[in-house]
């Protein structure tokens, strides 16, 4: 009503408004009050978000560096020199190999753990909490913790293997009586994935318990009724309802992956010989480390054009759950 | 009758004990899933905390159960962190350093969220979708020349470039969450608290905003979580130890060069995990709840 209060006013003649007697104030001006409103927030997000962006994309075409930050033109030199580096190609292809295997586990992984979590049962609330856990603790401390647990020598998941005989002399996995989880180029990339997955699970299945919570009960009381069993209401009509959220929640991980550079950066630095290096630790390690700013702002830059396309799938899916 | 009422009782009895045996089953699986998901999320930090308090000559040795006290536990690794590093400073750092990220993304997002939500002007959606847009660009893009505006406004080695840095991110998500209560709460409420004299304003301040009180913590939780959580930015704008909140503070102190002091570590990944996800596990249902609200009314 408040919103169509003018509206009412043209249409409506004589006027009736029930502030007509009183005076109109800014706190009741809302178009003005809109713009205060917003302002701040577009402000500060213009401020830092929108000027560093264009900045980088400045830099990526620079020379800028650490200890020279004085800004000169240089073009495309940063991407030829980009191009050329193996390194490059190496990151290129593991962002994309880490994102895909991580997003597909992740999916199943969160929708099965997210109908566990909406069921009724005893202990649900220290269930819930335990199943928290990967995801509120900072990634940098929870990663810490995986690479104690797969050490080189004291990896219990080694101890677990050696115990049940499939680590040591003559065993299934090798001569030796450790698997160097971090230490081979295959398994190094397989850790990531699974500490990657294993920390973003539970956000998955937080989101898409929330397209769970929205299902109507009545829609899956009548399909028992009608004689559905377990399956068949789980994938005729559960599953197709909460599409769009898992939509949401697959895309939310993708992009978690594709721009985290914490779990590489503690497991394994990148190593063995970049073989787990991804786009956004070489751009760290580039425009940090290595002071050359204008490349790193370049190598990152690689990670726009695919944001921007996961933003409009996501934007896409958000739509459809509308019609829910 | 008498013989025509027997098969059906039997056939009811065989459906009966049919459906409680399904059941069952289901009950029983129901455990099963839950208990193996609650391990596979809990246990590094379950074994975390045994290793923390585990004697050197206890941990270094690979022949010994990982799993058991091989020989007496003992608190000094854990009083090592807590006495003889700035553990408590990181602490304290990510707490007043949280607190003011978490004041500017509510000073700054709920007048922006309930500007979408309620005075509905024909910029709002473009502005609510672009606003959530910002959330999805990443810290790993914008690290770098972020570190340049770090510098100009002369807050480099400072946890102050976090307090202005991190509100980026939990800005766009607040208010997206914000967003999603505000539309659970039905317009009459605001409407006749005007009728009843307040201006827009004043009904905002004093009405809304304590009916979405609920809303509005679980919000502040989760913007903590996430300034707590982070790494990249913290990593590259402060440097000095003092100054560094949890999230990098932890690994530079605990891990110098080669030399990891393990035991002190998972202490300190036990205490910071346990504390955030149980703050976070009261406030779960109004999460999912304003996600929901965000996403499909959005």
């Amino acid at each position: 009503m408040a919103g169509t209060l003018e509206d009412d006013a043209s249409q409506d003649a004589p006027p009736v408004s029930v502030r007509s007697s009183k005076r109109i104030t800014l706190g009741d001006r809302e178009g003005a009050l809109a713009w205060l409103f917003l302002l701040p927030s577009v402000v500060y997000i213009v401020g830092l978000v929108a000027i560093p962006f264009f900045l980088a994309i400045g830099f990526a075409f620079s020379d800028v560096s650490a200890g020279d930050p004085s800004y000169d033109f240089a073009g495309l030199r940063n991407y030829r020199r980009a191009f050329a580096d193996p390194v490059f190609w190496t990151s290129l292809r593991n962002t994309f190999v880490i994102t895909v295997i991580t997003m597909i586990l992740v999916v199943v992984l969160g929708t099965i753990l997210s109908n566990i979590l909406v069921a009724d049962f005893r202990g649900k609330w220290v269930v819930r909490f335990l199943v928290l856990l990967p995801w509120t603790t900072p990634v940098s401390l929870s990663s810490v913790t995986w690479l104690w647990l797969l050490d080189s020598i004291y990896s219990p998941i080694d101890w677990v293997m050696r115990e049940v005989g499939l680590l040591g002399p003559d065993t299934l996995f090798g001569p030796t009586g450790n698997m160097y989880w971090l230490g081979k180029p295959g398994l190094a990339t397989a850790s990531v994935i699974m500490v990657q997955t294993w920390r973003l699970v539970p956000l998955a299945a937080v989101i898409i318990m929330a397209g769970l919570a929205a299902i109507p009960d009545d829609l899956d009381e009548a399909a028992r009724v009608d004689g559905a069993g377990f399956w068949r209401r789980m994938f005729e009509i559960t599953t197709p309802l909460i599409m769009p959220v898992v939509a949401v929640a697959t895309l939310f991980a993708a992009i978690f992956t594709f721009t985290d550079m914490a779990v590489v950066y503690v497991l394994t630095r990148g190593g063995p010989t970049n073989s787990t290096q991804v786009l956004a630790s070489w751009a760290y390690y580039k425009g940090i480390e290595g002071g050359d700013i204008a490349q790193g702002a370049a190598i990152a830059l690689f990670l726009f054009p695919i944001l921007l396309a996961a933003a409009v799938a996501i934007l896409r899916s958000v739509r459809k759950v509308e019609v829910l | 009758m008498a013989l025509e009422a027997e098969p059906v009782r039997r056939d009811a009895d065989r459906l009966r004990a049919k459906y409680h045996r399904r059941y069952l089953m289901g009950r029983f699986t129901l455990y099963l899933l839950a208990i193996i998901a609650a391990f596979c999320c809990a246990a590094p930090f379950l074994w975390g905390a045994i290793t923390a308090l585990k004697l050197n000559g206890d941990l270094y040795n690979p022949n010994n159960n990982p799993f058991l006290f091989n020989q007496p536990a003992t608190m000094d690794h854990v009083l090592f962190l807590f006495q003889e590093t700035p553990f408590l400073t990181f602490i304290w750092n990510t707490l007043w350093m949280g607190f003011l990220v978490v004041v500017i993304t509510l000073v700054l997002g709920l007048p922006a969220a309930y500007a979408l939500a309620r005075l509905e002007r024909p910029w709002s959606g473009p502005m609510a979708i672009g606003i959530f847009f910002v959330y999805l660009v990443p810290p790993s893009l914008l690290f770098l020349s972020m570190s340049r505006i770090v510098v100009w406004l002369n807050l480099q080695d400072s946890t102050w470039a976090l307090v202005v840095v991190y509100p980026t991110f939990t800005i766009p998500v607040s208010v997206w969450l914000l967003f999603g209560f505000l539309r659970s709460i039905p317009k009459d409420i605001e409407q006749q608290a005007m009728v009843d004299g307040y201006s827009r304003l004043q009904a905002f301040v004093r009405v809304v905003i304590p009916i979405m009180f609920p809303g509005i913590v679980a919000v502040i939780v989760f913007a903590f979580t996430l300034a707590a959580s982070e790494f990249l930015y913290a990593l590259a704008f402060v440097s000095p130890t003092v100054e560094k909140p949890v999230s990098t503070g932890v690994p530079t102190v605990l891990i110098r060069g080669d030399v990891f002091f393990w035991q002190s570590l998972q202490a300190a990944t036990f205490v910071v995990a346990v504390a955030i996800a149980f703050v976070f596990n009261l406030f779960l249902d109004r999460f999912v709840h304003g996600f929901t609200m965000g996403a499909v009314k959005g």
